[in-house]
């Protein structure tokens, strides 16, 4: 009997990430300090969370609008203009979704076209590349280089465009190197971009993590807003991953045609969430002032660490990921991680997940407290000191 | 007062036994910047002391009772309340003094090994100071959370899976 697979072709050409690999034998270890998180190490801010209890109580246990309640839309718009100066009508320029990733889908599916390309800057965010396949695209990466700080540069993308091309997904501050693209860099990519009517998907999921420089929002950049779609989110800045609760802004048609999908494939965001994000966008400052605060002295903390164990790393803008290069120990990323998982245990992720050109570094998120970091460090010296 | 300063104080208000080395590394000085910058708040009398929150009730032989006291008092000519508050806070039992607006004037907190010996404390020496017009004793049955610390054993672990995007 022949085997027939009920898997679609595109499914099946996924690679998984290689991020699940690496977990699949870090769950099976015992102790291990982990530096290979992507979220916050803080709970939620309990009145965020209490708040949510307060919606069931109330009886919020129903549907919302399918682009979100309208009071969280009018505040998500009232933070982006308070911020970033940006107006968006939260009647139809704003779409609440779950988690930033199914923005990201829906943004993609809303706007690609069998064959279309899209350009990814590597390194990347994992889900990048795989959500532009399974919306149909193309996936184009670009290499940025560490000599250049890992900043996209405007005649990297004008190599990367055919006429094919239709977007752009940029993720700033970047997951995982942690750099932050300041505003005449961005200045600089935008001439590109307009020449070539690109497009621009602006993960901006970060930005409330950025330490020493000020944040530009893409869409600020003149002319940019008409052709932005801008993806952010409640898991970071508010320590609220296992909420899924994240939103996208844009021009009206994209956000009506992902409205679209929206209803069809995911009716709305889950109500508690909303209400929990509601109370953290009124009331939550004070929180993301408190983490950001912990979060910068970490940053100081592993990288002056990382340097003095030899393991040479620049001062990331944004985020909270250090991307120190391991050249220097022979190894490859992989080969680094792996390693250092089985002596030392002590995880962090190689950066060959994240694109060819994050081979011969790692990523080591400081979203950890500091005694794990502490430990985790000393742990890590003793490795490289084996090997260099 | 500047904001470094206030960046320090933060950082070793709920963590005292951080190392300067490490504090430097946190915020990004040098360690003898840091020490200078601990030792000027030394001097200026804003750090003043280091102190360790323990959780006396799980020591085999070492519990303590504390007691919060509601205490009228007469105040002084010229020196209102002050004179008597020293009195007060200068009995090693007493942990804490506090002027209070409401029913009563003062809230004194005072630990001990018994009640009894709490008991005694207040009628031998607190009742008996002229100025002491009435106390109110309610003692502590349990502590939930003290100086912003959860004393409870809920489990506060990494919830989190080991690698994840």
């Amino acid at each position: 009997m022949s085997q027939i697979s009920y898997i679609s072709k595109q499914v099946a050409d996924l690679k998984p990430s290689g991020i699940r690999r690496f977990f699949d034998l870090a769950a099976q270890m015992e102790d291990v300090i982990s530096l290979g998180v992507g979220e916050p190490d803080f709970v939620t801010p309990w009145n965020v969370i209490e708040q949510s209890f307060h919606s069931l109580e109330q009886g919020y246990t129903s549907y919302t609008e399918n682009a979100g309640m309208m009071e969280l839309r009018q505040e998500i718009s009232k933070y982006l203009s308070g911020s970033y100066h940006l107006t968006y009508d939260p009647s139809d320029q704003l779409i609440v979704s779950v988690g930033a990733s199914q923005a990201i889908d829906l943004a993609l599916r809303a706007v690609i076209d069998p064959g279309d390309e899209v350009i990814v800057v590597e390194p990347s965010f994992v889900a990048y590349v795989p959500t532009v396949r399974l919306a149909g695209g193309i996936p184009v990466t670009v290499q940025t280089e560490a000599e250049d700080e890992f900043k996209l540069k405007p005649e990297q993308i004008e190599e990367a465009i055919t006429s094919k091309t239709k977007a752009i997904i940029l993720c700033n501050p970047n997951n995982p190197t942690g750099t932050l693209l300041l505003q005449e860099e961005l200045e600089q990519l935008a001439i590109v971009i307009e020449k070539h009517n690109l497009l621009v998907l602006s993960d901006e999921i970060y930005a409330e993590l950025t330490y020493d420089d000020a944040y530009t929002s893409f869409p600020t950049v003149p002319k940019m807003k008409e052709r932005t779609i801008l993806i952010s989110g409640f898991s970071k800045a508010f320590a609220m991953t296992g909420w899924r609760l994240g939103y996208a802004a844009g021009p009206t048609e994209i956000i009506a045609a992902m409205v679209k999908i929206h209803q069809y494939t995911m009716m709305c965001a889950p109500t508690m969430a909303q209400h929990a994000a509601l109370e953290a966008m009124k009331n939550g400052r004070q929180s993301v002032e408190s983490m950001f605060e912990s979060y910068k002295q970490r940053r100081n903390f592993i990288v002056s660490s990382l340097n003095e164990i030899g393991l040479q790393c620049p001062n990331p803008g944004g985020a909270f990921y250090a991307f120190p290069s391991i050249k220097a120990t022979g190894l490859t990323s992989a080969e680094f991680a792996e390693q250092l998982l089985q002596e030392e245990q002590v995880a962090v992720v190689p950066g060959s997940v994240f694109g060819a050109n994050g081979e011969g570094y790692i990523r080591c998120s400081y979203a950890t407290s500091l005694k794990q970091l502490d430990e985790a460090l000393n742990r890590m010296k003793r490795f490289v000191q084996k090997r260099m | 007062m500047e904001e470094v300063e206030v960046e320090l104080l933060k950082l070793i208000e709920n963590n005292a036994n951080l190392e300067v080395e490490k504090i430097a590394k946190l915020m990004g000085k040098s360690i003898d910047e840091t020490r200078e910058l601990i030792d000027k708040l030394e001097k200026k009398k804003v750090i003043l002391g280091y102190s360790t929150l323990i959780d006396w009730a799980k020591v085999l032989n070492e519990e303590e009772v504390t007691a919060m006291v509601d205490v009228k008092v007469t105040p002084a000519r010229d020196v209102g309340f002050d004179k008597v508050a020293e009195r007060i806070y200068r009995f090693p039992e007493v942990k804490a003094v506090y002027l209070m607006s409401g029913t009563y004037d003062l809230s004194v907190s005072v630990k001990g090994k018994t009640m009894m010996e709490i008991g005694h404390f207040i009628s031998e020496k607190l009742s008996a100071l002229d100025s002491v017009l009435s106390t109110t004793t309610h003692f502590v049955l349990k502590k939930y959370k003290h100086d912003g610390i959860i004393l409870q054993d809920a489990d506060e672990g990494d919830k989190r899976i080991v690698v994840s995007p």
